[in-house]
């Protein structure tokens, strides 16, 4: 862990599993993250998928600021802030289009679809010392992960695959085809974009286990069903009884990154088996079909299917996306992406989009829930006497998680499924990030000592 | 200029309104298994998101139903599921309850014994102003506009199809708990 000043530690304290409020409303710190935190790290952006075509945009956002994603002439993904660098104003105003010009509508200056300046009024007599290369909308450094598109405005930042620290291992696993093969998701049209009066970052590390039983309690007794529908696997034998269960661990990375990982066994249940199928037929049909194909691909791993909350603000719920996009202290706008093969038959999609809009999203009837508790949350600690009163993130805080099971090669901190584990790497990584002055001072150090008898020994416990 | 109403279209729209407005109250007043009653076993409830897009493109603006992701695309089983959701006690999104105010005004007919409805059926538009105001100072409001397929039942209306087009792009309330 990287060394934190005292006044970080004041907020951060990995060590005793705390975290002070004050980084959930102080607008200094707030103010502080947006250069620290989104001006350097990668962020999600968007989905290939979204722009097929040369030509083709849509709108995305960093940090408070939004971005035009274009696929250009070249083909290739480009990202530059939607802001004329004349006077300022707004280029695009629409949220997907195809265009291979994007003209300001205040004087005219054009761009093209790679953000370069390609043409202004008045530019023979009025501009001949301008150099119109020079003026084109910032870029930002762009990678393309298995479909899914990152950038970032720090040229010194690592690339996106040092970035990752080792959960592209996992991240791919979100992002591949059902069928295991590498690419073939596409987005459903319609990213879902709310608005909630919480800090960006209540809702992002990965995974609240916890919280589920009395959360989503409500959906439990009307629907029958886990609090997520349980989109890849039946696994409520195991999870519903508080204490290890035997597979799955929050798992976490010294980068940020969080997540939740069942480690794949043999007798595992076949995907098209959870009971979230039911009602979903054509779904069901699917996924017998394909997860046979990504058995033969895969082997054991074809049960690996994991949602990494990437730094600092991109989560998955099953196979959505959502960006925590920061709005001031108290307010974080959600962008919500959902995922689907992209050959899919046309009934599968539906079933699958009714089934996102049944659970997830403003409208779904376990985040509705999720939401009440992070908007209150926040109300709650806004005075001056609960905001002195630190946050508790002491679960398991005496056991320092593991190097995962080697014999799978999967990569990772492990710590038991009940735990604030990935709460405190998080939070620590914020900190971290907050404090360094560059990349060099972020370098995280390995945490955990790798201990390869771990699966022997009870699952290292 | 318009045709001027027959009586019988007249009494049919008094009708109809009268039906939208006693549906309203139910939803005010947390009836919702009565509401439900007022919706056939094979209704769907449509509400897709707007785009911004070009003017030269507005047919894109709206999500495509069953195509693509929508605010609520919900059949009668998923609607009972969620009113069973508010019934628990524990659904802390609606509890308490919030406090919700239809508004249902601009009610026109659109259709009746067109091809665009089936027989006994009829199209009704409708604009709306849904207020939520919730525990201390959380408020709400919702505007746009329905497009609602009525159909006789035993001599009785009731919903076979409601499409909802809210105004917004970005929702600006932390979710949606109640009906349109």
């Amino acid at each position: 862990m990287v060394q934190l000043t005292s006044e970080m530690k004041r907020l951060v304290d990995s060590e005793s599993g705390t975290v002070s409020r004050e980084i959930f409303w102080n607008q200094d710190l707030y103010d502080q993250e947006m250069e620290q935190v989104f001006n350097r790290s990668w962020l999600f952006v968007g989905h290939e998928s979204q722009i097929p075509n040369a030509g083709d945009y849509i709108l995305g956002r960093m940090g408070e600021e939004a971005v035009i994603v274009s696929r250009g002439r070249d083909e290739k993904v480009h990202v530059f802030l939607n802001s004329c660098r004349h006077r300022g104003n707004r280029v695009c105003r629409y949220d997907q289009g195809n265009s291979f010009t994007h003209v300001c509508s205040f004087h005219g200056w054009t761009y093209d679809a790679t953000g370069a300046l390609v043409a202004l009024p008045y530019h023979e007599n009025g501009y001949d010392l301008m150099d119109k290369s020079q003026w084109g909308l910032l870029q930002a450094r762009v990678e393309v992960f298995h479909g899914s598109i990152w950038a970032t405005w720090d040229k010194s930042a690592p690339s996106f695959h040092e970035y990752l620290g080792g959960s592209d291992f996992y991240l791919a696993t979100g992002l591949m085809h059902t069928d295991g093969s590498d690419n073939g998701a596409e987005v459903l049209g319609g990213v879902v974009k709310w608005r909630l009066g919480c800090n960006w970052k209540v809702p992002c590390p990965d995974t609240d286990t916890t919280h589920g039983w009395i959360t989503h309690r409500s959906t439990a007794l009307a629907l029958g069903v886990g609090a997520t529908g349980n989109p890849v696997r039946p696994r409520e034998d195991r999870s519903i009884s508080v204490g290890q269960t035997r597979s799955r661990y929050t798992v976490s990375f010294p980068e940020g990154h969080t997540m939740g990982v069942t480690i794949p066994e043999e007798g595992d249940p076949g995907w098209e088996e959870s009971g979230t199928w039911n009602e979903r037929p054509a779904v069901r049909e699917y996924l017998r079909e394909k997860f046979e194909e990504r058995k033969k691909r895969l082997g054991l791993m074809a049960h690996l299917s994991v949602g990494p909350a990437i730094f600092p603000n991109e989560g998955w719920l099953g196979r959505v996306v959502r960006i925590m996009h920061p709005q001031g202290p108290a307010m974080t706008e959600i962008w919500t992406y959902f995922f689907v093969d992209k050959d899919a038959p046309q009934e599968v999609k539906t079933e699958l989009a009714n089934y996102y809009e049944l659970y997830y999203g403003p409208g779904g009837v376990t985040q509705q829930d999720d939401m009440e508790n992070w908007y209150a949350l926040t109300i709650a600690s806004k005075g001056p006497v609960a905001q002195k009163l630190d946050l508790n993130y002491q679960m398991r805080l005496s056991e320092p998680p593991l190097h995962g099971p080697t014999e799978f090669g999967m990569p990772g901190l492990f710590a038991h499924n009940y735990s604030d584990e990935n709460h405190r790497r998080y939070y620590q990584r914020w900190a971290e990030v907050m404090q360094a002055k560059d990349w060099g001072e972020m370098a995280p150090t390995k945490a955990a000592a790798a201990k390869d008898d771990w699966m022997k020994n009870g699952n290292g416990r | 200029m318009a045709d001027l109403l027959s009586h019988e279209e007249l009494m049919l729209r008094l009708e109809i309104e009268d039906f939208l407005y006693m549906e309203a109250d139910l939803l005010d007043e947390h009836r919702y298994e009565e509401w439900l009653d007022l919706l056939t076993h094979d209704v769907r409830y449509h509400a897709p998101m707007k785009r911004n897009v070009s003017s030269k493109e507005m047919d894109k603006e709206l999500t495509r139903e069953a195509v693509e992701m929508s605010w609520f695309d919900e059949g009668k089983d998923t609607l009972e599921k969620r009113v069973a959701q508010i019934r628990t006690g524990v659904h802390w999104a609606e509890e308490p309850l919030s406090r919700v105010t239809h508004f249902v005004s601009n009610v026109r007919l659109l259709d009746s014994g067109s091809d665009k409805v089936g027989a006994g059926e009829i199209r009704v538009k409708s604009r709306f102003l849904v207020h939520r105001n919730r525990l201390e100072d959380e408020d709400n409001t919702w505007i746009g506009n329905r497009i609602d397929t009525l159909r006789r039942v035993d001599g009785e209306w009731k919903i076979s199809r409601r499409e909802i087009y809210l105004d917004q792009n970005v929702l600006l309330s932390k979710n949606l708990t109640n009906f349109f």
